[in-house]
């Protein structure tokens, strides 16, 4: 649903800015991995694409309220970081696939990378209300864009932080630090959110461990909603066959491992409608077709 | 004079199918159709254009595939989409059982392949008519694109009208970026082409001065979105001017309810909505309300009135709507 927020708060935490909005419709509806889209530029923006982010935080307070966590990227986030309290936002969502969680108690690993690890205290609230266990591998560049870390020691059972400078927590990547923490919380299951290289090393070490993987991906966006068919990547489905899916829509959540993460920017060649590929078997030779 | 109660009658007609309004969706820009349905109802739309259908399943281009620019964005989807079996089967029919009126916008690489397209959609019940998107390259010239090649243009668009009922209007879909838009519109029409719609995407590139590779995957991309507005107009002026009797679909940048009324005084009678639908999804109805009330503040009854008026002679005041009966559908 399309929402005029009313924004509450602004500030800036570490690195990152973050607003609060009035999003009473969007609020109420929220799971979490949902995404919200922003209007970014005003009326008569020169802007036409949305802007997605992850939901920080969802609160009953004034009819309900969505935090976005965001870092200054181009224009876009530039634009949203100078918005001040009473200023309005026009939001859309919640969209997107949510996180699975659990039928039953069990252990979890979430894994954030820079903003990514927004997402995830949701998701953490969500999985202890359910009986289960969480522990946190966070990391970033650096001390000052590792996202969370104290909300992180409060909620998880252990959390373990990472930054290539090693201005915080270990020195290296959260994919350096995953194996240990998998090994000894005896996790059942991992969820992560983090820039593309990051997922796919996430996976591969879920894999390694033969326990499923829950990534939410960050693929560039123009609506939103499934409309522009801009977000795509290849994806594995239940039959075995890779299509070119929507991030928007199919996900931003995916099973990791169906994630054909060496093959994103491609169209791998045994994708439904790759050029040339079996799919177009008995079709006319289309290729190229602007 | 008009009471403000009154309401302006926004029937409009693509050859003889009656639209309740002027407001469609563009071609390739509201994907199956669903994902818009659950922001309001699709019945209220004029019609619904379809993504452009190809024989087989297409996976499109790889990503990224999106560059925004200036008032617009580049876009390099390549066409993405299940292929005509599966929109026959699920797509097609859940529009129609939405209610909405389905325009189904088709593409293909060979003359052949636009009239089997045309013949798999013949006894499609729900077509309220076919739009061929000529912005595809023909493999058996080379690759050039049909719709800078008003001959070739001609041959698929007769193909199609010769296969297609023949009360089911065939729209010829243009691109702005050729040497006479003019000379393609009449080979089209002269081919059989009940109505015309322009414009698709001109080509266009940026490159990322970060990586200081091209933005696209592709390389160039369709430019859409504000940015090419006064291209699309002028396409219109031209062609109306041209073939005042031809109907036409004008789109190119349209975001508000002004942006569309300059299409219809430019000749178009009705209109199509891309772009804005990705940043509004309710775009589409908020234009229509926006055009409405546009109209009702110049007091017209009834939007055919205002289709090319701005090609009336200078001096000649917009009530004088006598004068003009000749341009207007
Ligand atoms: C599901 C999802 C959740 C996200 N959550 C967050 C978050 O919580 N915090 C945060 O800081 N960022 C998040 N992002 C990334 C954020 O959307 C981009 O940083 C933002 O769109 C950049 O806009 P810009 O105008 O500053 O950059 P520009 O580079 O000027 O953007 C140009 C265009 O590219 C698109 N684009 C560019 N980069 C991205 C990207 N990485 N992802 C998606 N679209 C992109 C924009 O939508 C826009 O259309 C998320 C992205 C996705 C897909
Ligand atoms: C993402 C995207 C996909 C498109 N796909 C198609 C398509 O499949 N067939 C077609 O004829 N035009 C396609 N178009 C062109 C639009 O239908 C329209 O002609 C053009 O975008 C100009 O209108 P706009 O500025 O309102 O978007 C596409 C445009 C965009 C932005
Ligand atoms: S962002 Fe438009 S289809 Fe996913």
């Amino acid at each position: 649903m399309q929402v005029t927020g009313t924004v509450l708060t602004t500030r800036r935490v570490d690195a990152y800015h973050a607003l609060t909005v009035v999003a009473p419709g969007i609020a109420e509806r929220f799971r979490p991995g949902h995404f919200v889209s922003v209007a970014v530029g005003g009326p008569h923006t020169s802007m036409p694409s949305r802007r997605a982010f992850s939901v920080h935080d969802v609160k009953p307070d004034y009819g309900g309220t969505v935090e976005l966590v965001f870092a200054v990227r181009g224009r876009g986030t530039a634009w949203l970081a100078e918005r001040k309290a009473r200023e309005t936002l026009d939001l859309v969502g919640p969209l997107g696939r949510p996180f699975p969680v659990p039928r039953d108690p069990c252990t979890c690993v979430l894994v954030g990378g820079e903003y990514g690890s927004a997402s995830l205290f949701a998701l953490a609230d969500t999985l202890q209300q359910r009986g289960c266990r969480v522990d946190f591998v966070l990391g970033a560049a650096s001390a000052d864009r590792v996202f969370g870390a104290l909300r992180a020691r409060r909620m998880g059972e252990t959390t373990t932080l990472t930054t290539e400078d090693g201005s915080l927590g270990l020195r290296g990547r959260v994919t350096d630090a995953l194996p240990s923490v998998i090994a000894d919380a005896r996790a059942d299951v991992v969820y992560a959110c983090g820039p593309m290289p990051m997922l796919r090393g996430v996976t591969a070490v879920a894999v390694e461990f033969d326990i499923p993987v829950q990534v939410s991906v960050e693929e560039s966006m123009a609506c939103g909603y499934g409309v522009c068919m801009t977000c795509v990547l290849p994806v594995i489905g239940d039959d075995g066959v890779t299509r070119m899916a929507r991030s928007c829509v199919d996900g931003p959540v995916f099973r990791g491992e169906r994630v054909r993460f060496e093959d994103i920017g491609t169209i791998p060649f045994d994708a439904l409608g790759a050029p040339g590929g079996r799919a177009q078997e008995g079709g006319a030779h289309t290729r190229n077709v602007s | 004079m008009l009471t403000p109660e009154m309401s302006v009658d926004m029937r409009t007609y693509l050859a003889h199918v009656e639209l309740a309004n002027p407001i469609t969706t563009a071609a390739g820009c509201a994907a199956s159709g669903a994902e818009l349905s659950q922001f309001f109802d699709l019945a209220r739309l004029g019609a619904v254009v379809t993504r452009s259908i190809t024989m087989a399943p297409r996976a499109g281009r790889p990503t990224p595939r999106m560059a925004e620019t200036p008032s617009g964005m580049l876009n390099a989807v390549g066409l993405q989409g299940p292929g005509v079996e599966v929109f026959l089967e699920r797509e097609l029919p859940r529009l129609v059982d939405r209610g909405a009126r389905a325009v189904v916008s088709v593409a293909g690489g060979s003359v052949a392949e636009y009239a089997a397209l045309a013949r798999r959609l013949s006894d499609a019940p729900g077509v309220a008519a076919v739009e061929v998107n000529l912005s595809c390259p023909n493999v058996e010239d080379l690759g050039r694109v049909f719709a800078r090649d008003p001959a070739a243009s001609a041959e698929v668009i007769s193909s199609v009208r010769a296969t297609m009922r023949y009360d089911v209007p065939v729209i010829a879909k243009l691109a702005p970026d050729v040497a006479d838009i003019v000379a393609v519109a009449r080979a089209c029409v002269d081919g059989g082409a009940d109505a015309l719609a322009m414009i698709n995407t001109p080509l266009g590139m940026s490159i990322d001065v970060d990586s200081m590779r091209p933005s696209l995957a592709a390389g160039t991309g369709g430019l859409s979105g504000p940015a090419i507005r006064p291209l699309a107009v002028r396409c219109l002026w031209q062609v109306h001017a041209a073939m005042p009797g031809v109907p036409i679909v004008g789109m190119g940048g349209v975001m508000t309810g002004r942006d569309a009324l300059e299409m219809i005084l430019a000749g178009a009678c009705v209109v199509s909505v891309g772009t804005a639908l990705f940043h509004d999804p309710y775009a589409c109805l908020r234009i229509l309300r926006e055009l409405e009330d546009l109209l009702k503040e110049r007091g017209f009854e009834r939007l055919a009135d205002a289709v090319g008026l701005a090609h009336r002679p200078p001096g000649a005041g917009p009530r004088h709507r006598i004068d003009l009966e000749e341009s207007s559908l």
